[in-house]
């Protein structure tokens, strides 16, 4: 066996290989088996009812909204609090995890109480014929919110990191600030952006708790995936259920899968000789 | 492209980085600036290529005021310590990176054939596709001198260019850069606090302490007349004596040396190590050696004067000295200043 000088490895493998199967190879596991239980027609016919396609366009669709506007608005806060100190800067650093702390139940009951028909923003958005509760727009609101942290804590340190001589190197070579970016700093930002896309991605397909009190909830407009998984669970039909929810699982596993591809792409550069 | 700084001043917070410099340099000249850590000489390079701002005092090149013209506009060519090459590009991309971007057009096969002008220039032809994670640093800094170059820069600016190199590299490059700066003429200011790097290789050596200029001029002029034990000690080992100047005389314990101009009183005298003479008879400066240090043209002694001074010299390699030795140093020659 070849001897290493950095102890305690064999015993940390175990315990974490054990714990990983335990807590989450099991479950999903379990998922699987329990929709394979299903003949393949039945599992078909489950998976690809009118209610069912619409509860993934809904929330295919309101994830891949939020998790755009979050690329954009999250890059542009990790950005300015990266290269501005600001009266405040603190607590807005410390606010932006305010998501995740969050009971995602509560994130939905204000946001609801907030973009309602009388409330702050909703009474100034009706006025305009924009309405954000009860519609596709607000399961977006409420994606944004909870994965809003995502992409900000993924491309902060990597800011934070960025060597500055690069940028003045780039200016002294004649670039434009835009350029700048779009040639430099972009392409250094992708990997830390596609790994932070992912998981506000994934966050957002899976989100329950933030969207029920928004959503409005009308099968074949405003439900969303996890929603019907709940319903069927309530109805004890545990096999539609898993079988619903093995569409999530799979989605989500491919995307995972597709932006480590592209993120193994975007750090070819890395690699020694 | 003639350079000429009046009275520049810059100040961080409260540090005065910079006090009231004043210097020119000629059109097509190599010239070093020398000065320990914090002597200012980083930031008067990044004012010349207007990374930073002076708060008072005009920077020309030629006859025009650069004072505020932004770094991107000013055309001066800046390398790196640390070589700051893009590396999610090729060492090609890195070198055609400043006439992509320029607001001057050029064509695509133009550009491609002066990256390989410029890698054969560099000495890198074949490496032009790989990142510059996968070549040695010696390489990479001459990519990017390569990549300032690519742009055409009226001046040639370089921050500590070979810092962070070990030591056989440093002298190669140094020797290239050298060669290369003959081979193009361009006005050339660099940065670096190794004296034997500025005194290699500059026309004109400008010696910085405490954000202002103590001292300048060619290798030989600082090396020979430096103006004050300052510039002595910081061009290379010197040994300090204390001594006494009496009538253009500086008296040590057992030494005399001419002293002309130096004010009677208190003095230090500052002498290299190779002018200093050992002999185990008088007369002279009575000491004792403590250390030999061999090295492979000739023997270090380290020894320490009945005054308590500790002074270090060259002896032959022939020479039989041991520590516990006793035995005088006599002062071949030596620069006497009166003491701070």
């Amino acid at each position: 066996m070849r001897r290493n000088v950095l102890p305690g490895l064999s015993l940390s493998l175990g315990v974490t290989l054990f714990y990983v199967g335990l807590i989450v190879v099991l479950p999903l596991a379990a998922l699987i088996i329990k929709a394979a239980s299903l003949g393949p027609v039945d599992y078909w016919s489950i998976i690809s009812s009118s209610r069912a396609v619409a509860s993934y366009r809904v929330t295919v669709l309101s994830a891949l909204g939020a998790t755009a506007f979050n690329l954009v608005f999250g890059l542009a806060l990790a950005w300015v609090l990266t290269r501005y100190r600001f009266p405040g800067w603190r607590l807005i650093d410390a606010m932006v995890d305010l998501p995740f702390a969050l009971p995602t139940a509560v994130a939905g009951i204000s946001l609801t109480a907030l973009f309602a028909n009388n409330g702050w923003f909703g009474s100034v958005l009706s006025e305009f014929g924009i309405k954000v509760a009860y519609t596709p727009l607000g399961i977006m609101v409420a994606m944004c919110f909870t994965s809003l942290p995502f992409i900000v804590r993924t491309v902060q340190p990597v800011l934070e990191d960025l060597d500055p001589a690069l940028e003045e190197a780039a200016q002294s070579l004649g670039g434009s600030d835009w350029t700048i970016f779009r040639k430099v700093i972009f392409p250094l930002l992708t990997p830390a952006l596609l790994a932070g896309l992912s998981l506000s991605f994934a966050r957002s397909l899976g989100e329950f708790g933030a969207i029920i009190f928004i959503a409005g909830n009308q099968p074949m407009s405003t439900e969303i995936t996890a929603l019907l998984v709940f319903i069927r669970l309530e109805e004890y039909d545990y096999q539609a259920a898993a079988a619903i929810a093995s569409v999530l699982l799979i989605t989500a596993f491919v995307m995972l899968a597709v932006t480590n591809l592209l993120q193994a792409r975007a750090l070819r550069y890395t690699a020694r000789s | 492209m003639k350079i000429r700084l009046d009275h520049v001043v810059k100040t961080f917070n409260t540090f005065r980085a910079v006090r009231d410099v004043s210097l020119e340099i000629e059109s097509g000249e190599l010239v070093a600036l020398l000065g320990p850590s914090g002597s200012g000489k980083t930031t008067i390079l990044r004012m010349v290529a207007g990374l930073e701002f002076a708060d008072g005092g005009h920077i020309y090149f030629g006859d025009q005021d650069a004072t505020d013209i932004p770094v991107r506009d000013r055309g001066v060519g800046f390398v790196f310590q640390h070589y700051a090459l893009f590396p999610h590009m090729t060492v090609q991309e890195n070198i055609a990176f400043g006439m992509k971007v320029s607001k001057v057009k050029r064509e695509k096969a133009a550009i491609a054939a002066r990256v390989v002008e410029l890698l054969r220039l560099v000495r890198l032809e074949g490496l032009g596709d790989r990142f510059p994670a996968q070549i040695s640093g010696g390489q990479r800094q001459r990519v990017a001198l390569a990549r300032a170059l690519a742009v055409d820069p009226k001046v040639l600016l370089l921050d500590e260019p070979f810092g962070a190199l070990d030591a056989a590299v440093r002298r190669d490059l140094r020797r290239w850069l050298r060669e290369i700066h003959d081979e193009l003429g361009i006005t050339t200011l660099f940065v670096t606090h190794d004296q034997e790097e500025a005194l290699d290789l500059a026309d004109r050596v400008v010696i910085l302490n405490e954000g202002q200029i103590v001292q300048q001029g060619t290798p030989e002029q600082v090396c020979r007349d430096p103006k004050s034990a300052f510039v002595t000690r910081f061009l290379g080992d010197a040994n300090r004596l204390s001594a006494e100047v009496r009538g253009g005389v500086a008296y040590a314990d057992g030494a005399a040396i001419a002293a002309e101009g130096v004010a009677n009183g208190a003095a230090e005298i500052y002498a290299r190590p190779g002018d200093l003479d050992w002999s185990a008879a008088g007369p002279g400066i009575s000491a004792s050696v403590t250390r030999v240090l061999d090295r492979p043209g000739g023997r270090r002694v380290i020894a320490v004067t009945a005054a308590g001074e500790h002074v270090e010299f060259d002896v032959e390699p022939e020479l039989a000295v041991r520590a516990g030795d006793q035995g005088f140093v006599t002062l071949r020659r030596a620069q006497v200043f009166t003491a701070s």
